[in-house]
């Protein structure tokens, strides 16, 4: 049972000078970052600013540093990948090394930077584009977002403490039982992602509350923009979808912790059992993380072209049919697994039936340009750029789920290239260009454009470059996850190619770091609160967002609200109309969500090293925490209205 | 086959266009584009069906996107037509839902057929070869319960000669693959699961092992080699003469962590394969034991 023979010389991960050099980089980073808040005073703001937030757009702008953040560590394991697989019998890393890091990439980038990434746009538009103050439950809210942030630490500190997880991003057992990995890393694992994923389910809860309960009078569900349809559909997936993840995870920790049978070889175990959950959770979950960015697109096309959204109605519906979908398609990531041809026929038509609405919306974006006046700024550079990755993206989705050719596509690198396409060319792609749009609205300055035509060209080129290559290196035979192979293979040039193109990325990113921080200081500063044109509620107050969002709730006619408003107001009058405002409640500031977050922390370190009084304690400070919040009675402050008319006058919208 | 038509008819064509997307020199290069077998021949078949279907739509998608985002790009003087609030049409909508409906039921309908087609033998009136195979941490084990030999990270068969894959594994689950004869089958622990594939040709075919299982994973690679009879008898005479005996101990070092070369037994512990399906079999009849 266990590793309860673990020794101080397993708890630091030793051996390596690539993990001595990161060691040396934390630390350092950490120590410049203490000594920064320290010599400048800035603790008390940062607890009262930031840590015990309950306000949406602060709690989205922290999800968007940390997925950014997390981003730069799942990008840095890309490229380490890439330069061990450059050229045939490198030793740049060791097997054991990277198996970690394959499964750090997988895991990071989909639940610690894609999900994040998403939460955020959900944070910083829904309730502004509503026209709502706040979303359904703010104090739920910030929980969600420090269980995300101490989940994907707990992840993170298994590269210096006790080693990471090298079982692949999903951890098939029986690979991920104790028999065959016995360190902790899928104990960091389990509980990173247990710890997170109950903070992803709870934001989902609370979008669904969001979106149904909180609108503007008069935005009825036909009238809502579509980013706010996409975060409906995409949230109505994780509340489905993420309790089968945690029923999952906790059956494996259950084998590994306590020597059950769930998943092993022995005592009636079944792994098969364990492929099909964690699929029946993994296909919806990328769902859940494209469905936004389809959101995205929908706004930025339809600003960018000037020109109402085409087929309204269909986008909605497709969506939907996308949602309900995405439940029936798990089995395609496992075709050869002998289910027989009935299963495999079924899901094969299920997985194609995807490409129907998805199509659908390809088509009414287009004409949605069509007869429009299309200006390139950065927001719809990315989706343009889009729509042709993917298009090829799905089409050889489609070719995949075809399920007896998959037989020859199966974790192979057509694989590889097919689902890097996909997220990379329909989520990360889209959910830039949604930090692209709404980024004044976020922080009241512009992006600087040069820097991120720069950024946009090196990250499209070098994803053209990378994973191109890989289809055609499927087709010769190199399956997923070897560290290494010959140069008798064939493979050597197209891998090179490849790293190229990942490298090309890297650079991308870089230039994105540079184009943020040069835009801090000469970005032009957006007064209007309307930089693009916008159409919809978010456009209509100034950047950034006074923290009570709307001074008063705005009255929705029709769809395209703001843009209706526009049409119907003279230049000069706009915002500047004498109104009478009433007090406004909002919910107070809490630490709650932080201390209960730490203790989840203590609580998930303690088990992965089978510390088992650390672990209880770590659940004693939960409980104790929720205890603690329920005896809190003076939950809401009110703003008086001459605080209102101070701060829209400092904000210029009263004359 | 109609399927079989179209693909013979679009064949110049294909073989053009994977010459232009690959650049990178001859089709052996490509094992998935070169099948030796009828498994791997109607799947390449398949593919390259899938890919022609797809691109009838994804062209013209990619063109009309570069000649709408060209035609209606907002500069001074551009006369194009603009509509704001031009936002529905029946008649095109149900175009674009039509569309694809019709391409995702055609390749529906050829992928559910072949899906049961490939159930079956490749060929029915010759008595098949059966292999049993046991993907072990990290090393292929193949025995011949006819011939009853061993080989370690190589086998033989017989050209022509359809052949029926036993796999299990008694290490991590496994994914069993030889591109150029057909797709791929897991190999799990507990499970026996059925995978036909045939050489029309005599061959050095590479193999791989395609579902992680750890550190030495890379180095499951296995050769299939393809001989005619005569010489797959002889090979089998020999290792019955030359090769020592696989024994229950063997066995079990052979089962350690660590990788292989080829090798070849002369004989294998009895009802080995059926043991270590059993002793990892996850039916309920088993719970006893």
């Amino acid at each position: 049972m266990g590793n309860g023979n673990l020794t101080a010389s397993h708890f630091f991960v030793t051996g390596d000078p690539l993990i001595y050099s990161a060691d040396a980089a934390i630390i350092l980073s950490v120590l410049s970052i203490l000594f920064f808040l320290t010599r400048c005073h800035k603790w008390g703001w940062l607890w009262r600013e930031w840590i015990t937030s309950v306000d949406h757009k602060k709690i989205g702008i922290m999800y968007m540093i940390a997925a950014m953040l997390m981003l730069f560590r799942g990008g840095v394991d890309a490229l380490l990948m890439r330069t061990q697989l450059a050229l045939p019998n490198l030793q740049f890393l060791r097997a054991q090394h990277y198996d970690e890091i394959f499964t750090t990439h997988g895991t990071i980038m989909i639940l610690f930077m894609a999900m994040p990434l998403m939460f955020a746009l959900f944070n910083i538009v829904v309730p502004l584009q509503i026209g709502a103050r706040d979303v359904a439950y703010p104090f739920l809210n910030a929980v969600s977002f420090w269980l995300f942030f101490f989940g994907a630490m707990l992840f993170n500190l298994s590269f210096v403490i006790g080693g990471s997880p090298d079982a692949g991003w999903l951890a098939y057992p029986p690979l991920s039982e104790t028999a065959f990995s016995p360190g902790p890393g899928e104990n960091f694992y389990i509980w990173g992602i247990q710890i997170s994923g109950i903070g992803s389910l709870a934001t989902g809860i609370n979008f669904v509350a969001t979106i149904l309960k909180m609108r503007a009078p008069g935005m009825k569900l036909m009238r809502m923009p579509l980013f706010a349809w996409s975060v409906l559909s995409s949230s109505i997936v994780i509340i489905f979808a993420f309790p089968v993840l945690t029923i999952t995870l906790a059956l494996l920790f259950i084998d590994r912790f306590a020597g059950a049978h769930f998943f092993g070889m022995t005592g009636g175990a079944n792994p098969m059992m364990y492929v099909n959950l964690i699929w029946m959770w993994g296909h919806p979950e990328v769902y859940i993380v494209v469905l936004p960015a389809f959101g995205v697109f929908s706004e930025v096309v339809s600003t960018f072209a000037k020109k109402r959204i085409f087929g309204y109605k269909s986008m909605v519906f497709s969506m939907l049919i996308i949602s309900v979908l995405s439940f029936f398609t798990w089995v395609h990531h496992f075709f050869t697994m002998g289910a027989g041809a009935d299963v495999n026929a079924f899901f094969a038509v299920t997985t194609m039936a995807i490409a129907i609405p998805t199509g659908v919306k390809v088509f009414n974006w287009l004409f949605t340009l069509y007869r429009g006046r299309i200006t390139m700024a950065s927001p719809m550079l990315w989706t343009i750029s889009f729509i042709p990755a993917f298009v090829v993206g799905g089409a050889t989705g489609v070719m995949l789920a075809v399920a007896p050719a998959d037989y020859q596509y199966h974790n192979s690198y057509f694989l590889i290239a097919h689902f890097h396409q996909v997220l990379i060319g329909g989520v990360v792609f889209g959910y830039f260009a949604g930090l692209y749009y709404w980024w004044p609205k976020m922080f009241g300055f512009q992006l600087d454009e040069r820097l991120g035509k720069w950024a946009f060209w090196l990250w499209n080129i070098g994803f053209y470059v990378c994973f191109m290559p890989q289809y055609a290196l499927g087709f010769m035979g190199m399956t997923r996850r070897v560290y290494t192979y010959g140069w008798d293979l064939g493979w050597a040039p197209l891998n090179f190619v490849s790293t190229v193109g990942a490298f090309l990325m890297g650079a991308g990113f870089v230039f994105q770091v540079w184009q943020i921080l040069y835009s801090i200081r000469h970005g032009r500063r957006d007064l209007t609160g309307d930089p693009w044109n916008g159409r919809t509620l978010e456009w209509s107050m100034p950047s950034p967002a006074p923290y009570y969002n709307f001074a008063q709730i705005p009255q929705v006619k029709d769809r395209d609200a703001w843009w209706m408003e526009k049409q119907q107001m003279p230049e000069e009058g706009r915002g500047n109309t004498a109104v009478k405002y009433e007090p406004i409640h909002m919910p107070k500031n809490s630490g709650i969500p932080f201390v209960m977050a730490v203790f989840w922390f203590i609580a998930g370190f303690g088990f992965t090293f089978h510390w088992i009084a650390l672990g209880i304690a770590g659940l004693a400070g939960v409980g104790m925490s929720l205890l603690a919040r329920s005896f809190q009675y003076k939950m809401e402050y009110e703003i008086p209205v001459e605080e209102i008319q101070r701060v829209e006058a400092s904000m210029g919208r009263i004359g | 086959m109609k399927l079989r038509k179209f693909f013979m008819r679009s064949k110049p064509f294909l073989v053009a266009g994977l010459f232009v997307f690959f650049l990178a020199g001859c089709r052996s290069q490509f094992p998935v584009l070169d099948p030796q077998g009828p498994v791997g021949k109607s799947e390449y078949q398949l593919i390259v069906f899938s890919a022609i279907l797809i691109a009838v739509i994804v062209v013209p998608v990619l063109l009309i996107l570069v000649y709408i985002v060209y035609r209606y790009r907002a500069h001074l003087g551009n006369n194009a037509p603009y509509t704001p609030e031009w936002a529905d049409s029946k008649l095109l909508e149900t175009v674009w839902w039509g569309i694809p409906i019709l391409i995702v039921g055609v390749l529906g309908w050829y992928t559910v057929n072949t899906t049961f087609l490939l159930v079956k033998p490749p060929v029915k009136d010759v008595k098949p070869l059966t292999i049993q195979v046991i993907s072990l941490d990290w090393k292929w084990l193949f025995q011949y319960p006819d011939q009853q030999i061993a080989t370690v990270n190589y086998c033989e068969i017989p050209e022509g000669m359809p052949v029926q894959f036993v796999l299990t594994s008694d290490a991590p689950m496994n994914s069993f693959w030889v591109p150029q004869l057909g797709g791929q089958e897991y190999s799990m622990p507990g499970m026996a699961m059925r995978l036909w594939l045939q050489a029309d040709k005599t061959g050095d075919y590479a193999g791989s092992g395609a579902n992680f299982t750890g550190r030495g994973f890379a180095h499951m690679r296995f050769q299939v080699l393809a001989r005619p009879q005569s010489s797959f008898n002889a090979w089998v005479d020999q290792i019955k003469k030359t090769s020592p005996p696989l024994t229950q101990a063997g066995y079990q070092q052979l089962k350690k962590p660590g990788v292989a070369d080829h090798m070849s037994y002369s004989a294998y512990p009895p009802g080995l394969f059926n043991d270590v399906v059993n002793k990892n079999r996850n039916h309920p009849s088993s719970w006893r034991r």
